[in-house]
């Protein structure tokens, strides 16, 4: 495993797995266990390398395994469990003129499809979203891949000031003929996308993360509402039409375990906070 | 000589079993079920008469040879016993203590025709003990054959499946999506019914024949069947993938926050520890009053665990009677010694929200039966006008799986409509050398079935790799049944 950290709270982790860096397609995400009594956390492809043999995963630090993650995935450590590639891979479509629209962490598994996109020919507009200039990452690995490049920053620090609709709508308006947006990002983020195109009836794709355990279809935790059909994100998905996904069962959804959460947050910083010493992870003294 | 057994000469009533105090037992996860001790098993073997056509056997989906072992442990020969039931079946600590008998060996048992059946699981899982106890293992001498087996799954059905090919000298891999062997073995049934400690001994077993886990490893995904014949090296391979894809019952308020299914709870509370949490870090708030849809064994299984995990409430809603219900009679009396609440002839109509998004109460509505249906089963109807609601705060359904997607999604295999792969008599789909068996052919079933298509399937894959299949040898004592001492008898009867 390497790894590079983006901010405070951004790191990646280029996970060597040759076996799935060869099978691994855009829209795919792997299910981590970073320890035995961890809990099992699906996180989007950000990127796989098949010659390299690696797989590439962006992780932001927001509850208890990503912060300990964040602490304990040294470069040349282990994870103690990683399946997949999950899910349905993304397909890539007939359009010819793609909007690939990515809100913070979104930005990085919309990269393979951006990438995918690009070889079948397409012309590609990348719509990045950030909070503000400091978070920004990949924007080169867009520019290489990208016929044209909208960064947003919700505070103007850099380039267009707003949120990615808004960039979304730059291009709509400058491109008449777009056949096809696809949103990666926060669910308020994609909600939010889908809503800008729906009037244009431009076709929508979105990549849901809802809470998972196995990831295999056997749990149902995930299941989403999909117009009107239930549907279980991992095996299913995890791509849908953007127009027909109920949002805000989502959102509740993805609550189910705020108060645990903070629970398990809590007791770890409070208890296990760990400092690197000789290239060891030890807890911190009192 | 022994004096020949009657049924009135055996003893009458079943040696019972020792098991922990209701009171107690809700508070942890320990077995309930403590097995019999030697004296025990010992005096439940005399109440087997050795029936001339035991009845037991054909009821035994591995056809144990159920009274012979028992013979074996009336002559204190433990070790002679397990080595007959290894004969056929694999995990017989498993099996005595997960195996409906009621409706297999012992439903069929002579003795019960007047008394209580011989206690045929309690004695099976006694002698699995013993051999977990003493590491017992039978290794047969086995001649390498030079194949090489690919498991897809390593519940039940896969288990079965790699011992019999390991057995016949193949190189076996059983892959497993998980993180942990045992499949429903492991994340399903919970430790009270199933200690994991016997689940992790069999799997040790296997490995003493050869038997290789890769975990982590999603087949379909991150390779698929055909690739595993083409490119991996695999001359066969068993699907043994199960049927897990849980139904929600489509009713309003089922995708409510405190709406799950029975295996999201099992999976979170036995393979992710998740009744340590915080001290895991995987979840599982629990509702004051939870309520169980559904009641077959996997209901069960999550009513005991949310009693176990302090829930003030525990209720039952089935929409049948207790006469139909499909779980284990021993499990519905374990789960009513242990308080909980069983709402016969009732079905959920609606889950209620409190507004938030979360479970505020379920209404029902009462069931009346009717003819019986396909199933032969008396088909519930709904009683007009009989509506009421239950306070609840956590809903988990338990009504059944449908067949998983990945391997369909992923392979050329023929389906059938239901989802289910297609296989012939000998269990082989529609790629020529890939097997499979269980519930992913089946749907839903028992362990116990599962191992046996496991078995049936590795018979077929034999055939098809042109290897001899031995199959159980004869006890040498007898031949066709017939003692040996007799075998060659024309004596003319005085």
């Amino acid at each position: 495993m390497t790894r590079e950290d983006y901010s405070d709270v951004t790191y990646m982790l280029e996970i060597h797995h040759p076996l799935m860096a060869r099978a691994a397609k855009p829209g795919q995400f792997v299910i981590v266990m970073s320890h035995r009594e961890g809990e099992r956390i699906p996180l989007t492809i950000a990127d796989f390398d098949a010659e390299r043999g690696t797989i590439t995963l962006v992780i932001q630090a927001v509850g208890k395994t990503t912060l300990e993650m964040q602490q304990t995935c040294r470069a040349g450590t282990s994870l103690y469990g990683m399946a997949g590639p999950m899910g349905i891979p993304s397909n890539p479509g007939s359009a010819k003129k793609v909007i690939c629209v990515g809100g913070g962490l979104g930005v990085a598994p919309v990269y393979p499809q951006a990438r995918a996109l690009k070889q079948n020919g397409a012309y590609v507009i990348g719509v990045l979203g950030f909070r503000n200039k400091d978070l920004i990452f990949w924007e080169e690995k867009f520019r290489a891949i990208c016929d044209e490049l909208i960064i947003c920053t919700d505070d103007g620090s850099a380039g267009l000031k707003g949120f990615v609709t808004d960039g979304i709508n730059q291009a709509l308006e400058n491109h008449k003929d777009v056949g096809e947006v696809v949103a990666i990002g926060p669910p308020v983020m994609m909600k939010a996308s889908a809503e800008a195109t729906r009037a244009r009836g431009v076709k929508t794709m979105v990549s849901l993360n809802p809470i998972m355990v196995d990831g295999t279809g056997m749990c149902g935790g995930c299941r989403v509402k999909i117009g009107d059909e239930v549907k279980f994100a991992c095996v299913d998905g995890p791509d849908f039409d953007g127009h027909k996904v109920d949002f805000d069962d989502l959102m509740i959804r993805l609550r189910r375990y705020k108060e645990e959460e903070r629970v398990a947050t809590e007791r770890w910083s409070e208890t296990c906070r760990m400092r690197m010493v000789d290239g060891k992870v030890v807890p911190l003294p009192e | 000589m022994i004096k020949k057994r009657t049924i009135r000469s055996i003893p009458q009533k079943r040696t019972p079993v020792r098991e922990l105090d209701p009171k107690v037992r809700v508070t942890n996860f320990e077995e309930v079920n403590c097995g019999y001790t030697e004296p025990e098993a010992m005096l439940e073997s005399e109440r087997c008469l050795f029936c001339p056509d035991p009845k037991c056997i054909g009821g035994c989906p591995v056809s144990i040879n159920i009274p012979a072992f028992i013979k074996k442990i009336g002559e204190k020969d433990f070790r002679g016993a397990y080595d007959v039931i290894t004969a056929t079946n694999l995990l017989p600590a498993v099996c005595g203590r997960v195996c409906p008998q009621e409706n297999q060996c012992e439903g069929v048992c002579v003795v019960g025709e007047n008394l209580e059946p011989v206690a045929i699981g309690r004695m099976e899982r006694f002698v699995g003990d013993l051999a977990i106890a003493n590491n017992w293992v039978n290794l047969p001498f086995i001649e390498p054959a030079k194949y090489r087996i690919g498991i897809v799954g390593s519940g039940p059905a896969g288990m079965a499946c790699a011992a019999d090919m390991a057995k016949a000298g193949c190189d076996v891999t059983v892959f497993e999506a998980f993180h942990l062997a045992g499949g429903v073995l492991r994340y399903g049934i919970p430790d009270f019914r199933l200690p994991n400690t016997v689940v992790d001994a069999e799997i040790e077993k296997l490995e003493q024949l050869g038997v290789r886990f890769e975990c982590n490893t999603l087949v379909g995904r991150l390779f698929t069947i055909e690739q595993m014949i083409e490119e991996l090296g695999f001359h066969a391979v068993f699907i043994g993938t199960g049927a897990g894809y849980p139904s929600m019952l489509g009713i309003p308020g089922d995708s409510l926050n405190g709406v799950l299914s029975a295996n999201e709870l099992l999976t979170r509370c036995n393979l992710m520890a998740a009744r340590n949490f915080p001290d895991v870090d995987t979840p599982l708030p629990l509702g004051k009053h939870v309520v169980v849809v559904g009641a077959g064994n996997t209901a069960m299984d999550a009513l005991r665990v949310c009693q176990r995990l302090g829930a003030e409430k525990v209720t039952c809603v089935y929409r049948r009677s207790k006469t139909e219900c499909p779980a284990r009679a021993e499990e519905v009396h374990h789960a009513e010694q242990e308080g909980i609440e069983f709402h016969w002839l009732t079905n959920p109509v609606e889950i209620i929200d409190d507004g938030a998004g979360s479970v505020a109460g379920m209404r029902c509505i009462r069931m009346e039966l009717g003819e019986p249906d396909d199933s032969g089963r008396r088909r519930p109807l709904p009683v007009k006008g009989s509506e009421f609601e239950i306070e609840t705060d956590q809903v988990v359904f338990a009504i059944g799986t449908n067949a998983n997607p990945i391997i369909g999604q992923t392979s050329k295999l023929k389906l059938n409509k239901w989802g289910y792969l297609e296989t012939n008599a000998e269990l082989m789909t529609s790629i020529a050398g890939v097997f499979a068996g269980g519930d992913i052919v089946t749907g839903a079933a028992t362990v116990i079935e599962a191992m046996g298509a496991g078995r049936k399937a590795a018979r077929g894959m034999k055939a098809y790799l042109g290897l001899r299949d031995v199959g159980p040898v004869n006890d040498a004592a007898t031949l066709f049944g017939i003692d040996l001492s007799e075998h060659n008898f024309n004596r003319i009867r005085a």
